[in-house]
C-alpha cells in the first residue's frame, strides 16, 4: 500500500471511530439531562432509572471518545505534518475553543457521573445541562475547522506560505455555519434514533416494560424533530458546496457535463470511461433548483475540471445517495412519529412500529459515516480547498501501513469489545432498576 | 503575549505531569499494590481521570496553533515514538474505564488488569523518549538520510530510554504518593508509604542516571546545569524537600503531602526548563527550534490567549467544583466513599 492512501486510510479510520463516540457524547448528554428534569418534575421513578441506566453506557462512550480524540489530536500532525506546519497557526483557535469546552465538560461529566448522591438534586441536573451544551460546541469548533478546509479564509498564500493571518476569519469562514449545523442535527438524529433502536428491540422481548418505553419515547422525542430539520440542513450545505466547491458538487452529484438545465442523478453506476452513469434514475431540472433554487441554472459539471482536480466520483457519489437516502427514511419515521404521538398513540405499542425502529437503529451513524465521506472523499486532491494538495502534507515517513493496519487492529478489537460489554450492560439493567421489571408504569 | 503563552503551556505541562502522572503512576503502582490496591486505584482515578487528561490535549494544541513548526517536526522525527505513546493512551484508557464499568468479573477481568497496568508504563517511558529526543539533538529538520538515522536514531539510544524509565518512576512517585490519602486501611496505607519510598529513591537513581547518560551522548546536561542560577536554586530545593516528605510519611496529612511533591514535581520541571529555556528541539546541525523561531503570527497568538484566558475563567473554578465534590472530602470522611452508583 503506498504511504498517502495508507495515511489517508488511517485518518478516515481515526475519525471514522471518534465520530461515534463524539455524537454519544454530543446527544447522550442532552437526553439524560431530560430525562432527570422529567424525574424532577414529576417524581417518577422510571425517569430517574432511564438517566442513571444511560449515564453507565455514557461514561464508557466517553472514555473512548476521548482517548480516541486524543489519538487525532497527533494524528493530524503524525500523518500530515505539512498541514498542520501552516494551518496550525491559522485553525488553532478554534481547537483552542474547542480544548476549553472538552475541559468544561469533563468536569461536569465527572459530577454528573459520579455525583448521583453528593450533590443538590438540581445541582447534578446542572451539571447534565452543562456536558451537553459543552459537548455540543466542541461539536461546533471541530466542525468549523474542517470548515475552513473545504473553504479557506483569513489569510493569503504567498510562495507557499501563509501570510496575513487572521483566525478569527478563519473560523468563521463561509462553510463553518451549514457544517456546524448539519453536524449537530445528525448527531441528534444518529445517536436518538439508535437509542430508540436498542429500546425497542428490548421492548419487543417485554412489551410492557415502562422502563424501556420512557426511553423510547424520549429518544425518539428528539431523534424526529432533528430527523425532519435534516434535510432541510441538508439542502442549505448542497446550495453552499454549489457555490463553493462545485467539484464536489458535481462529483456527489455524479454530473459529468456541464448542463442547464441539470436533472438529478438518483442511484446508478457512475462510469469513467464513458462519462455516463448507468442505470441511473433523472429527474428533469431538479439539480438546477435543488443546487441554485432555480429550474433553469446552470450547474458546472465534472468536465470543467482538468482530470488531476477531480474528485473520486463513485465512492462519493454512493456516500451522497446513501446519506440521502438514509435521511429521508428517518425523517419519514419523524413524521410518522409525530402524527402517531399526535392521533394515534396507540399505534406506538404495536409490533410493527417497534420491529419498524428497532431496524432504523444503525441508520443515522451510517448516514453521518456516509456523509463525512462525501465531505472528505469530495475534497480531494486538495487538503485545503484549492490551496495545499494532500500529496504534498502527507509525512515523509515511510512505512506508514503499519502504523494503519496496528490503528484498524486495535479498534476494531475495541469495537468488538465494545459491543459485547453494552449487551452485558443491558442485561443488568432489569437487576439494577425497579422500573425496567414493573409491568406498569 | 509570547511570554503568557509560553508560561501557560509550561503549567499545563506541569499539570499533566502531575496529575496525568498521578494516573498513569497509579497503573504502575497498582502492580505492586496487590488486590486491593486496585479498587483504591479505579475509585480514586475514576471520576478525574479524563479532565486530567484534557491537560497534554491543552499542551499539544498550544503547540501546534502557537509553535507549529515545533509540532510538525516532531511529528516527523519522532513519529514512532508518538505513535506508541498514542496506541498506550488508548489502550489504556480503554482498558481501565471496560475494568472499572464491566459488569461481572472473571476472565476479561484479567485481560483489563493487564492492558492496563502494561500500557500505564508503556506509555510515560515513551513520553520520556520522546522528551529525550527532543533535549539530545539528534533531531535532523533536513529530511535527507536513512530512515534509520532520520527516524529512529534520534530517539533510539540509552540517554532517551533513561529518560523514559525516569518519567515512568517519578509518574509512578507521585502516584503512590497520592493514594497514601486515598487508602481505606491502615495496612494499605503503608504499602504505599512503602512505595513510595521506593519510587523516591528510584526516580531519584534515574535522574542522576539521565544527567550521566547525556555526557556519554555529548550532550552536557552538568555544564547546561551549573550554568543556569535558577536550576541549581530549583534542583537543591527539590533535594531540601525530600526530608519534609520523609517526615510527612511518618505523619500522613493529604494537603502537605500533595502540596509538598506537587511543589517538588514543579520545581524538577522549572531546573529542566531554565536549562533548555528558549529551546524547544535541538538539532542535528544546530538549527534548533525555539520559542522564538518557530512562533505563530501576532494575530494568532492573540486569538489563542484570549481562548486560553475564557477557558481558564472557566476551567479553574469547575476543576475547584471537581475536585471539592470528589477529592478534599475523601481525605477525611471514608464513609462517603461507600456510595457510588
Ligand atoms: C444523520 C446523519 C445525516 C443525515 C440524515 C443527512 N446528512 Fe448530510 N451530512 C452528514 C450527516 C447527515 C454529516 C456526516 O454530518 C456531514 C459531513 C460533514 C457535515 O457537515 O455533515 C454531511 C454532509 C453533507 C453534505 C456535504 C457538506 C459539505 O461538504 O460541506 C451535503 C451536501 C449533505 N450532507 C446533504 C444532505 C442532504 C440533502 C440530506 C437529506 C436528507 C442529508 N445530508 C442527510
Ligand atoms: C469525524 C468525522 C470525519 C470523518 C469520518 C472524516 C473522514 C475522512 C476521510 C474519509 C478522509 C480521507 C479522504 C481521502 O483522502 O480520500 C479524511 C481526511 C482528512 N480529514 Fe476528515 N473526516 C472527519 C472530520 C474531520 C475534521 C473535523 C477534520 C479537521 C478538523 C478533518 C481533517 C482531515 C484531514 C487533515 C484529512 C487528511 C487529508 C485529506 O485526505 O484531505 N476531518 N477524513
Ligand atoms: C466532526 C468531527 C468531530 C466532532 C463532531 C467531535 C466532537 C467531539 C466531542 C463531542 C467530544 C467529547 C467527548 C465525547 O463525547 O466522547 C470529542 C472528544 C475529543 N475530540 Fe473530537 N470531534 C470531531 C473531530 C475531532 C478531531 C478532528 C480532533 C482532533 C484533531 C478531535 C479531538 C478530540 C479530542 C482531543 C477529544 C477528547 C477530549 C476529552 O478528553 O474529553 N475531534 N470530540
Amino acid at each position: 500500500m503506498d504511504d498517502l492512501v495508507a495515511a489517508r486510510l488511517q485518518m478516515a479510520i481515526s475519525l471514522g471511530w471518534h465520530i461515534v463516540f463524539a455524537c454519544i457524547g454530543m446527544t447522550m448528554p442532552v437526553l439524560m439531562a431530560f430525562s432527570e428534569w422529567k424525574w424532577l418534575r414529576t417524581g417518577k421513578q422510571v425517569y430517574i432509572d432511564v438517566a442513571k441506566a444511560w449515564s453507565k453506557g455514557v461514561a464508557i462512550f466517553f472514555a473512548v471518545g476521548a482517548v480516541s480524540g486524543t489519538v487525532l489530536s497527533f494524528e493530524l500532525g503524525l500523518l500530515f505534518p505539512g498541514f498542520m506546519k501552516h494551518a496550525g497557526a491559522i485553525i488553532g483557535m478554534p481547537f483552542s475553543w474547542e480544548g476549553t469546552a472538552f475541559f468544561v465538560e469533563a468536569i461536569a461529566l465527572g459530577i454528573f457521573l459520579y455525583g448521583w448522591d453528593r450533590l443538590n438534586k438540581w445541582a447534578h441536573w446542572l451539571s447534565g445541562v452543562v456536558v451537553g451544551i459543552s459537548g455540543v460546541m466542541s461539536g461546533i469548533f471541530v466542525v468549523s475547522a474542517n470548515a475552513w478546509m473545504n473553504s479557506p479564509a483569513g489569510f493569503t498564500w504567498q510562495n507557499g506560505k501563509a501570510i496575513n493571518i487572521d483566525p478569527v476569519a478563519a473560523m468563521f469562514n463561509d462553510a463553518w455555519f451549514s457544517q456546524a449545523l448539519h453536524m449537530t442535527l445528525a448527531a441528534f438524529v444518529a445517536t436518538s434514533f439508535a437509542v430508540a433502536g436498542v429500546h425497542a428491540f428490548l421492548l419487543l422481548k417485554n412489551r410492557t416494560n415502562a422502563f424501556h418505553r420512557t426511553a423510547v419515547r424520549i429518544a425518539l422525542s428528539f431523534g424526529a424533530v432533528a430527523a425532519f430539520l435534516q434535510p432541510i440542513s441538508g439542502d442549505i450545505s448542497a446550495k453552499d458546496i454549489a457555490e463553493r466547491q462545485p467539484a464536489k458538487l458535481a462529483a456527489l452529484e455524479a454530473l459529468y457535463h456541464t448542463s442547464q438545465p441539470a436533472d438529478l442523478i438518483i442511484g446508478g453506476i457512475p462510469n469513467n470511461e464513458t462519462q455516463e452513469v448507468d442505470y441511473a434514475i433523472h429527474i428533469p431540472a431538479m439539480l438546477s433548483f435543488l443546487a441554485h433554487g432555480d429550474f433553469d441554472a446552470k450547474v458546472t459539471g465534472l468536465d470543467k475540471f482538468p482530470e488531476a482536480e477531480r474528485p473520486p466520483v463513485l465512492v462519493t457519489h454512493f456516500a451522497f445517495q446513501i446519506m440521502v437516502a438514509c435521511g429521508f427514511l428517518l425523517a419519514f419515521a419523524g413524521l410518522l412519529y409525530f402524527i402517531f404521538s399526535a392521533r394515534w398513540q396507540a399505534v406506538l405499542e404495536k409490533k410493527w412500529w417497534l420491529t419498524f425502529i428497532a431496524c432504523l437503529t444503525p441508520l443515522g451513524f451510517i448516514a453521518v459515516e456516509a456523509g463525512w465521506t462525501v465531505t472528505e472523499v469530495g475534497r480531494q486532491p486538495w487538503i485545503i480547498y484549492g490551496v495545499m494538495k494532500t500529496e504534498d502534507a502527507v509525512s515523509p515517513i515511510p512505512g506508514l501501513q503499519f502504523s494503519f493496519y496496528m490503528i484498524t487492529g486495535i479498534y476494531l478489537l475495541l469495537t468488538l469489545i465494545l459491543i459485547w460489554l453494552m449487551r452485558r450492560q443491558i442485561a443488568t439493567v432489569p437487576t439494577y432498576y425497579p422500573s425496567a421489571r414493573n409491568i406498569n408504569e | 503575549m509570547l511570554q503568557l503563552i509560553i508560561i501557560i503551556l509550561g503549567v499545563a505541562f506541569i499539570l499533566y505531569t502531575l496529575l496525568g502522572g498521578a494516573d498513569f503512576g497509579a497503573g504502575i503502582v497498582e502492580t505492586f499494590a496487590g488486590r486491593k490496591g486496585e479498587k483504591t486505584i479505579s475509585k480514586a482515578i475514576a471520576p478525574v481521570w479524563e479532565a486530567n487528561h484534557v491537560w497534554l490535549i491543552l499542551a499539544i494544541v498550544i503547540l501546534f496553533t502557537a509553535f507549529p513548526l515545533v509540532y510538525s517536526t516532531i511529528s516527523i522525527a519522532l513519529h514512532i515514538p508518538l505513535m506508541i505513546v498514542l496506541i498506550g493512551i488508548v489502550l489504556r484508557g480503554s482498558s481501565f474505564t471496560f475494568r472499572h464499568y464491566d459488569v461481572a468479573h472473571g476472565i476479561t477481568h484479567k485481560y483489563y488488569t493487564a492492558f492496563f497496568q502494561i500500557s500505564s508504563f508503556m506509555t510515560p517511558v515513551f513520553l520520556g523518549i520522546t522528551l529525550g529526543a527532543m533535549i539530545l539533538g539528534d533531531i535532523s529538520v533536513e529530511n535527507t538520510g536513512s530512515f534509520y538515522g532520520l527516524y529512529v536514531q534520534p530517539w533510539f539510544n540509552i540517554f532517551c530510554l533513561v529518560m523514559g524509565l525516569f518519567t515512568a518512576s517519578l509518574f509512578g512517585y507521585i502516584a503512590a504518593v497520592f493514594l497514601i490519602s486515598e487508602a481505606t486501611y491502615p495496612v494499605e496505607q503503608e504499602r504505599y508509604i512503602r512505595l513510595s519510598k521506593m519510587f523516591l529513591l528510584l526516580t531519584f537513581v534515574m535522574g542522576l542516571l539521565v544527567f550521566t547518560t547525556a555526557e556519554l551522548k555529548n550532550h552536557h546536561l552538568f555544564d547546561a546545569f551549573f550554568n543556569s542560577r535558577l536550576s541549581i536554586a530549583a534542583f537543591s530545593a527539590v533535594i531540601l524537600l525530600i526530608p519534609f516528605i520523609l517526615y510527612l510519611f511518618r505523619h500522613p496529612h493529604t494537603l502537605y503531602l500533595r502540596a509538598a511533591i506537587g511543589l517538588q514535581v514543579t520545581l524538577v520541571m522549572l531546573g529542566w526548563f531554565a536549562i533548555q529555556f528558549p529551546i524547544l528541539v535541538y538539532e542535528r546541525h544546530g538549527h534548533h527550534l525555539t520559542f522564538y523561531n518557530t512562533q505563530a503570527p501576532a494575530a494568532t497568538l492573540y486569538q489563542l490567549l484570549i481562548a486560553l484566558f475564557a477557558g481558564l475563567l472557566l476551567i479553574i473554578p469547575s476543576f475547584y467544583f471537581l475536585f471539592k465534590v470528589f477529592k478534599i472530602n475523601n481525605g477525611q470522611n471514608s464513609s462517603l466513599r461507600q456510595t457510588r452508583h
